[in-house]
């Protein structure tokens, strides 16, 4: 036994509410309050888990984020991997496991590794594994070295929350610094957000000595809290304010002790007080990363907080001043305690019963399964069962960097501090490069006189004040033996000195050779010292190496909390027609078209082709129903209405008169057919752009875009009336006959209301609009009505139908009768190199003499170019099966197949008893007749050249 | 994520915004337009580094309005409704 938890102290645990929960199956006892790292260590478990690479025993190192060495996966219904166990709260009942570890971190069966870890450097893989192919070892390399495991059974727990917020001042961490400049800054009246990642705030003053006003830190933490609550500033706890984004956006995740996904904030604060702190580093010495070594702040954090004396016969080596606090309240809480100073002069004294020994270095650490020994570099050992290191501290200036702030190096700090300010984020404490409390309190003072006047007084430090100190102790190339830098990915000094054999001294190369800084601290306690490493191999300094840049995360966030509400249907929802819930009920199969869920067939899900094919042939021989509400319906309405549609039109639409339609193409400015459909003049100043079903947000913004930035606002004004109205069409032969069985209040007489032509009537009351055009082929009526009214006239249109054996049809049977007749679907019969002469029609090109979107673009070399590809028909050979879809026109030139066109639409007609197919094939108009080979997936097969209606080519059915 | 302010709406986020094209790319009308002219028009896009003229789009309200905004710091300078005509 030599970690345990002593019979009193601790100020974040409640003895009161004894928890019990396991790792790696075996059985450890807490108390509420205990982190999983807490209640590990006072339970004595040394090995946590096992390095990424080779499988190295590795305890616990820190007491916070910058965890690189105890990772944990949580098991059960909140089951995450990876977790930090310094951060995560011990649960009762909780259920963790080490990572990279089978069956446990104490008995690993791939520990072997170690002993092959000097044929496996840094970048072995890449040059091990090249031949024949990586991906034949892949499998089994990812098996061996990882971390944690992604349940496979996980479910989600509910909806995170996705909370967005705005206040004058946001201050992260609530330490010294961040308390201060809250408290300041909520006495100037403005409003304030307290964010901190513990689950109890005060930062550094909960473990380390502070006086303040007086009062002992724990007093003057309780009394900030309470002012800043009853002024009415909110303060969050357990929560890390993760990433700073363009206009200082701050995203912060907060973690809930009941259970509950984690919330995403999305703050947008007027000001940024980052009060991050600071995090310790370790020394460099050979077997560095042994189980009991440990940061020296975080053995006294654990000490203070949790009671948790980490050993008996402990070995604190430091660099610096602020292991003396650690190593003396070690000693007063009963460990036998040896205190190594690298340091030659300005040392404080050592504390009551502590052995100082200076002007020593660590050389290296034995043990096996725990360090057991050290030897200095004057060949000293010392036995020991736990080993405290401070190497100095690297201030927490992620979010300063991610804000692009730049970075000055200290030589007195042998640190990055915050440099040039950046607009609006302040940087205050231990992470602005304070020590000692009255610089604290001071930087915080400053920072929020600039914000407004405050009538809170700044706190005094009146108790002993912290000291630096540090003499750097960066990692010396060519140091024996195995010194780590980066231990949660396995990175050594004789890595980075192989980096640098290998010219990749950049800072970015070394890490992304090495993986140094890109696990999951992503180098929170190695990046300065691996680039300070490279420093000394390349005769730099190390601001010339240089940091890496700093991205968002900070801390891993989960990505439910991004998501958030945005899951299954509602990650992009689909739009919807009025009428869903009556072709639900008549056994309506739904599937997504454009962003639209529409009925695809009818007559359920079983054997889908027969009900397609009959709804078709049953549309040619008697009358069709069909729901065409998502039909674009824009209006244009204005003095310039008709100047405005044909600019924005390829077809001259302001010769069309008052109550008539026709049909044209919108281009885009490259000459590429955008959209196409038909305009429906209803009077002089007023029309209706019907668009594609899927294009209707893209072709309303088109028509805004040069209405606003050519016409101007008082020449037309645009109104989508898309969902305004449902659309019903009637298509068929005896189409007329059955809207002659409803009372519609106008004349259906050919010579009243011809085909291309719009009329008015009401149904039941209402307005209701009919125009006679057809995508089918046949006499068709599309009569639109306001949406909320459109039940009864479906349901009456079904009644009147069944005299005349009329089917309701749905867009695959809409599909074939369209392709039947050769009427195509942008962007399916076209692509983003289509022309409207490809199309053939060449009229407006040839004779327009007035400008519209894309003109220009008509008339070059390519626009010209006589082997354009050319919409056409396709045939196959009697008895032969559909083209499919996407097969490629292929034709031999010089000894080598080239493509000829493909193949873009594709079905079996039922009206025909035979395929149908358009296409568009290399010259095809000049083509007609011509037999070309057609090639899918290896097979060659046949096809015949045509015209692209296939189904009453003269058009006498729209008028039958 | 930026703030980008509409004419019309005011701050919005923008993830609400498209981009519309570099402002004062003024369309050259006519079909005898010289094609270098024309794919100027098209395709040539200045792309500074620094201060930056733009028409931008509020999905939301569909306003079209020219931003002025900084690509470096992506500090945004200005905003405004367009004229109506050609906004230059």
């Amino acid at each position: 036994m030599t970690a345990s938890r002593l019979a009193t102290g601790g100020s974040a645990i409640d003895r009161t509410r004894p928890i019990r929960f396991s790792f790696d199956g075996a059985t450890v006892h807490g108390f509420a309050g205990d982190t999983i790292a807490s209640a590990l260590l006072a339970g004595d478990v040394a090995v946590v888990g096992r390095s990424f690479k080779y499988h190295r025993p590795r305890g616990i190192w820190g007491a916070g984020v910058e965890e690189p060495n105890a990772l944990i996966d949580i098991g059960g219904p909140r089951a995450t991997p990876n977790t930090r166990a310094t951060t995560e709260p011990a649960r009762d009942g909780l259920v963790a496991r080490s990572v990279n570890a089978t069956p446990s971190a104490l008995a690993d069966r791939n520990a072997f590794l170690d002993r092959f870890a000097r044929f496996i450097p840094a970048a072995f893989y890449y040059k091990t594994f090249m031949w024949p192919d990586w991906h034949r070892f892949e499998p089994r390399i990812r098996a061996m070295a990882g971390l944690g495991k992604v349940d496979a059974d996980w479910t989600s727990p509910g909806t995170a929350d996705q909370i967005n917020h705005h206040c004058d001042v946001l201050v992260v961490g609530a330490g010294p610094a961040g308390l201060a400049a809250a408290r300041l800054a909520s006495g100037a009246g403005l409003t304030v957000t307290l964010v901190d990642d513990q689950q109890s705030p005060g930062g550094s003053l909960g473990h380390r000595a502070g006086e303040i006003d007086g009062k002992p830190a724990a007093a003057w933490i309780a009394e900030t809290i309470a002012a800043l609550a009853s002024a009415g500033q909110l303060i969050l706890p357990s929560t890390t304010a993760f990433g700073v984004y363009d206009h200082n956006l701050v995203g912060l995740n907060q973690r809930h002790p009941d259970g509950r996904p984690d919330t995403l904030w999305r703050v947008r604060p007027r000001q940024i007080v980052l009060a991050t702190g600071a995090i310790e580093r370790p020394l460099p010495f050979a077997n560095n990363d042994l189980p009991g070594i440990m940061s020296a702040d975080a053995a006294l954090a654990y000490l203070r907080r949790h009671a948790v004396l980490v050993g008996r016969r402990i070995v604190v080596a430091t660099n610096n001043d602020s292991a003396y606090e650690t190593a003396g309240a070690l000693a007063e809480a009963g460990a036998e305690v040896t205190l190594v100073d690298l340091r030659r002069d300005g040392t404080p004294n050592a504390p009551a019963n502590v052995r100082l020994v200076k002007r020593r270095a660590l050389a290296s650490a034995s043990g096996r399964l725990r360090v057991d020994g050290v030897t200095l570099d004057d060949g000293t050992r010392l036995d020991t069962d736990c080993l405290l290191i401070s190497g100095g501290w690297t201030p927490t200036i992620h979010l300063f960097g991610q804000a692009k702030g730049k970075l000055a190096w200290s030589e007195e700090r042998a640190a990055f501090l915050p440099g040039d300010p950046v607009d609006g984020i302040a940087v205050v404490g231990a992470a602005a490069g304070a020590v000692a409390l009255s610089d604290v309190f001071a930087g915080a003072g400053t920072v929020v006189a600039s914000l407004g006047q405050t009538k809170a007084a700044l706190p005094r430090s009146t108790g002993p004040e912290a000291t630096g100190g540090i003499l750097p102790a960066w990692p010396i190339p060519g140091s024996k033996g195995r010194i780590w830098i980066d231990y949660q990915n396995d990175v050594t000094v004789k890595d980075v000195e192989l980096a640098a054999r290998e010219n990749f001294v950049s800072v970015e190369h070394l890490k992304r050779y090495t993986t140094l800084g890109m696990a999951t601290d992503q180098g929170k306690t190695s990046n300065l010292p691996g680039l300070a490493l490279m420093a000394g191999i390349t005769g730099r300094t190390v601001p010339e190496v240089g940091t890496t840049t700093y991205r968002p995360p900070f801390t891993p966030v989960p990505l439910a909390s991004f998501a958030g509400a945005r899951v299954g249907e509602l990650m992009a929802p689909v739009r919807r027609l009025p009428l869903e819930n009556v072709h639900r009920a008549n056994g309506a199969v739904f599937q997504e078209y454009g962003g639209w869920l529409r009925p695809a067939h009818y007559g359920g899900s079983a054997d889908a082709e027969r009900s397609i094919a009959d709804e078709t042939l049953r549309a040619r021989q008697s009358v069709a129903l069909f729901d065409g509400s998502t039909l674009g319906k824009v209006e244009v309405i204005g003095p310039q209405a008709a100047a405005f549609v044909d600019f924005l039109y390829y077809n001259t639409m302001s010769t069309l008169k008052p109550g008539r339609c026709r049909y044209g193409f919108m281009l885009s400015e490259n000459g590429v057919v955008f959209d196409d459909g038909v305009l429906v003049r209803l009077d002089e100043h007023r029309f209706v752009v019907s668009c594609s079903s899927s294009h209707v947000a893209a072709v309303h913004a088109r028509l805004e875009e040069w209405r606003q930035d050519r016409f101007g606002r008082g020449a037309v004004y645009i109104h989508n009336a898309t969902s305004d109205m449902a659309t019903l069409t009637v298509s068929g032969p005896n189409a007329r006959k059955l809207l002659e069985a409803l009372d519609l209040s106008l004349s259906l007489d050919d010579a009243d209301l011809p085909h291309m032509a719009v009329g008015h009537g009401t149904y039941a009351g209402d307005e209701v609009r009919i125009a006679r055009v057809s995508f089918t082929g046949d006499r068709s009526y599309e009569i639109s009505i306001r949406a909320d009214r459109a039940e009864p006239l479906w349901t009456r249109l079904r009644q009147a139908g069944q005299a005349f054996d009329a089917v309701v049809i749905g867009l695959e049977a809409l599909m074939i009768l369209r392709a039947e007749k050769g009427f195509i679907v942008i962007g399916k019969d076209t692509d983003g190199t289509t022309l409207p002469h490809d199309l053939g029609v060449d009229g407006p090109r040839a004779k327009r003499q007035t400008e519209f979107v894309g003109r220009r673009s008509l008339f070059t070399e390519e626009a010209s170019r006589d082997n354009r590809m050319q919409l056409v028909g396709l045939a196959v050979p009697q008895g032969e099966a559909p083209l499919p879809t996407g097969a490629h026109g292929i034709k031999r030139i010089d000894g080598r197949l080239r493509s000829q066109g493909f193949v873009t639409s594709s079905y079996q007609s039922p009206t025909l008893g035979r395929p149908v197919a358009l296409g568009l094939i290399e010259r095809g108009a000049a083509r007609h007749g011509e037999t070309i080979d057609i090639q899918h997936l290896g097979k060659i097969s046949k096809a015949t050249i045509t015209a692209p209606c296939a189904v009453d080519p003269a058009g006498d059915r729209l008028h039958a | 994520m930026q703030i980008f302010p509409c004419p019309f709406c005011g701050p919005r986020d923008e993830t609400e915004f498209h981009f519309g094209g570099d402002a004062g790319n003024i369309r050259p009308d006519g079909a005898d337009v010289p094609i270098d002219r024309w794919a100027d028009y098209l395709y040539l896009r200045t792309n500074p580094k620094g201060t930056a003229r733009e028409i931008w789009v509020h999905m939301n309200c569909g306003e079209f309005f020219v931003m002025e905004r900084d690509t470096v710091s992506h500090k945004v300078l200005s905003s405004a409704a367009l004229g109506g005509e050609h906004a230059a």
